[in-house]
């Protein structure tokens, strides 16, 4: 046993895989301990907001106050506030005074503001300038003095008794807040999703609940593949050919097909995590029955399981004893692989509408389902649907590379 | 001849009996549905109605339409004469057109999207695979891992994938349909040129995902088949290795045509969900529709036709594989 295992941790695809998919267990084992949020309650008013820190505008009034006089601060206020439109318009005037030639670089803020502030001059008349172009840079200039000013803004509280404006603060341009002393700031690395939900905590949680239905499906799967491929292979005869037929039957119909109809019929209400999951596992049995089969026939007739009939040990310890040692690492693999394909299965699934019932748990196929709902990769809102898509790549990815690296361990014919 | 005849025989006999038992899936499970589709497209139908004893009539008139309010067997007769009939009868959510009606179209495209893109991603799969084998080194170094990752890949996410790069953001081809929605099908040359637009995403998101898959399977048999005594025996005799690797991808090809025979079902599985990312208007994208609108005999329908076609491909494939290898006419022989 000891030495198997060295062995399989020598083969660079298993390692690869198992590193990949051991920090994905960990992360979703962990994360939950640390951030306790429910995955699915609903913190934006809105949808899809873009991943960043979100700093609360009320909280950061009242925190302490610091004056930081830092380079460039009105240059980056600026660039904030400047539109690409009133950019180029810039630009503009200043190759038409002349100043610059036409390869000026708009994104340079600093330097625009700069031949801005010292050329521009409303007097100036530019040949084939309209009047009312003229007043769209006065105004733009006016805009720019606005937010170059040094002014405070003013914060003021509306008096209960005379209604009146009262000054409670004033906020200079170079005044800052310390982040840490801001009461309230979340911290979205994924942003929101259609729902106004966190997407990095619905993700991990969707992640662990994936990986719960393709372990229980692939748990289903592997169980009755694994009697049925036994019975069929050692009793052989009437059982071999009943068992045969249905497993025929299985492996042509197609199990998408059979998945779809199944979960319509079980209706909206009574699809749970779980319920999905053994569907899948029971529509996904007939290829490991077909393979198991297949290695138990050609084990039947050796020496020492005929040795084992001669004196006189039961069919089930037969069975236990001499022949399923014999295909134990076979039946992992295909165990890895039956897990990776019904996360694959639940997510097909979910992005018919048949998934599990949307209110309880978050899974992977379901975030896909709502991101395209809501056309997230139409309007290029990223962060929906491109994680959910690399998570589920990277799962499915891990384990068919532990399956590849066991096969070459296990099946001399494929080392390299 | 005699013994082909009888793998012959015994191959349609096959189909027919997986016929039968799908077809009778296929009545069941839909029908076991908790929930009264008839009352929901009743609600809709009387909204604003206030006459309880109208929605009931009406209610009724529909229950008796849909026969949902006959025993099982009978149910089962009805949707026998139905089937025989071609029509497959009414679709609920569309009433009152029938379900030939809304699938007839949908059949074609299926057909037309799925059938060249699973061939088109075999031949490309068996290909690399077969060179992976022979070349080893660099280039199998890269493709395997390669493979691995594409054929892992969900077919969804390599649909969107695609859509996001070739037809949100570098707008080379349109994101859904089939054909412009501007247009009505005819065969005018701008329609052919808009389909064939439309038809480039969700083709060859088909064809990615079953080129990986192909070319692992490929790349072990050939790696196994080249190992083996014959191709040693060939060598020591001094035999162009040109043609001993025409021998060697012969035998590794047959294994994998019995492997497409398998697998069909599952691609045509994600395909459907291609068309449906696509809003490709083939049979996924009906059942789609079915699903949102609670509508079985549509459901059905298309279930029983998707079924019908990968049962039908796999006896094609059968009987060619039967033609192919010497091995399975010998064996029946005996």
């Amino acid at each position: 046993m000891k030495h198997t295992i060295q062995q399989i941790f020598r083969s660079g695809k298993f390692v690869v895989g198992f590193a990949i998919f051991a920090v994905l267990f960990l992360i979703v084992l962990i994360y939950p301990l640390i951030i306790t949020d429910s995955p699915l309650a609903i913190i934006a008013q809105g949808t899809f907001f873009e991943p960043g820190t979100y700093v609360s505008v009320f909280d950061s009034i009242g925190a302490p106050k610091y004056s930081l006089d830092l380079p460039h601060a009105d240059a980056k206020r600026i660039a904030n506030r400047l539109s690409a439109e009133g950019r180029e318009a810039m630009r503009d005037w200043l190759v038409g005074a002349g100043v610059v030639q036409d390869d000026l670089d708009i994104e340079d803020t600093v330097q625009l503001i700069a031949l801005w502030e010292s050329h521009f001059d409303s007097t100036l008349s530019i040949p084939g300038m309209t009047n009312a172009k003229r007043n769209y840079y006065i105004r733009l200039d006016t805009s720019l003095k606005g937010l170059l000013s040094t002014d405070a803004t003013i914060i003021a509280e509306e008096n209960a008794d005379t209604g009146a404006l009262e000054v409670t603060k004033t906020i200079a341009p170079n005044d800052y807040v310390n982040i840490n002393e801001v009461a309230n700031v979340r911290f979205l690395p994924l942003g929101t999703d259609n729902f106004g939900r966190d997407v990095l905590t619905e993700l991990i949680t969707a992640a662990g609940v994936s990986l719960q239905i393709g372990f229980v499906a692939g748990t289903i799967a592997t169980a009755i593949g694994l009697t049925l491929g036994l019975l069929a292979g050692y009793i052989g005869g009437v059982v071999d050919d009943i068992i045969m037929f249905f497993t025929n039957l299985f492996t042509v119909i197609p199990s998408m097909v059979l998945l779809i109809l199944i979960s319509f019929s079980i209706g909206q209400d009574k699809r749970g995590a779980t319920t999905i999951a053994a569907v899948i596992g029971f529509t996904s049995w007939y290829w490991t029955t077909r393979a198991v089969r297949a290695q138990v026939i050609s084990l039947r007739n050796r020496d020492h399981v005929n040795l084992s009939k001669l004196s006189g040990h039961s069919i089930a310890y037969i069975i236990f004893a001499d022949i399923l040692p014999y295909i134990a690492s076979y039946v992992v693999m295909a165990m890895i692989l039956q897990i990776s394909s019904g996360i694959l299965a639940e997510a097909g699934l979910s992005i018919l509408g048949l998934g599990p019932r949307t209110t309880e748990v978050p899974t992977l196929g379901l975030m896909m389902n709502w991101a395209m709902i809501y056309q997230a990769h139409i309007l290029g809102k990223w962060w929906a649907y491109l994680p959910v898509l690399i998570t589920i790549a990277l799962i499915t990815f891990s384990m068919n590379l532990m399956n590849t690296g066991l096969d070459q361990v296990f099946n001399p014919a494929l080392r390299e | 001849m005699k013994a082909y005849r009888r793998y012959f025989l015994n191959k349609l006999g096959w189909f027919l009996v997986t016929l039968v038992c799908a077809f009778i899936l296929n009545f069941i499970l839909p029908r076991l549905m908790p929930g009264d589709p008839v009352a929901a497209i009743v609600s809709r139908l009387a909204q604003g109605m206030s006459d309880a004893t109208g929605v009931q009539a009406i209610y009724e008139q529909y229950t008796e339409l849909f026969g949902t309010n006959k025993p099982m067997v009978e149910q089962f007769f009805i949707y026998m004469r139905n089937v025989v009939r071609g029509d497959f009868g009414y679709s609920i959510s569309q009433y009152p057109r029938t379900v030939a009606d809304t699938l007839k179209s949908s059949i074609i495209w299926t057909l037309g999207l799925q059938f060249p893109a699973i061939i088109v991603g075999w031949v490309i799969g068996n290909t690399l695979g077969a060179l992976a084998a022979y070349l080893k080194g660099g280039f199998d170094k890269v493709l395997m891992p390669v493979s691995i990752f594409v054929s892992n890949f969900p077919q969804f996410g390599m649909a969107i994938i695609l859509l996001v790069i070739f037809g949100a953001g570098l707008e080379w081809f349109p994101t859904s349909g089939g054909y412009g929605f501007d247009m009505i099908p005819n065969f005018s040359w701008d329609f052919i040129k808009s389909v064939i637009i439309h038809y480039q995403l969700p083709f060859w998101s088909v064809v990615l995902i079953a080129i990986g898959g192909q070319a692992i399977g490929m790349r072990s048999m050939a790696i196994y088949e080249l190992n083996m005594d014959y191709v040693k025996f060939s060598r020591f005799m001094g035999i162009k290795d040109r043609k001993i690797i025409g021998y060697v991808f012969r035998n590794a090809m047959l294994p994998q045509i019995t492997g497409l025979a398998l697998s069909v079902g599952t691609m045509v599985g994600g395909a459907l969900v291609s068309e449906i990312v696509f809003s490709y208007p083939g049979l996924g994208f009906t059942l789609l529709n079915g699903v949102m609108g609670q509508d079985y005999p549509l459901i059905s329908a298309s279930a029983l036709i998707i079924t019908v076609m990968v049962l039908l491909a796999n006896f094609v494939i059968e009987i060619l594989y039967g033609v192919i290898d010497p091995r399975v006419k010998a064996a029946q022989a005996d």
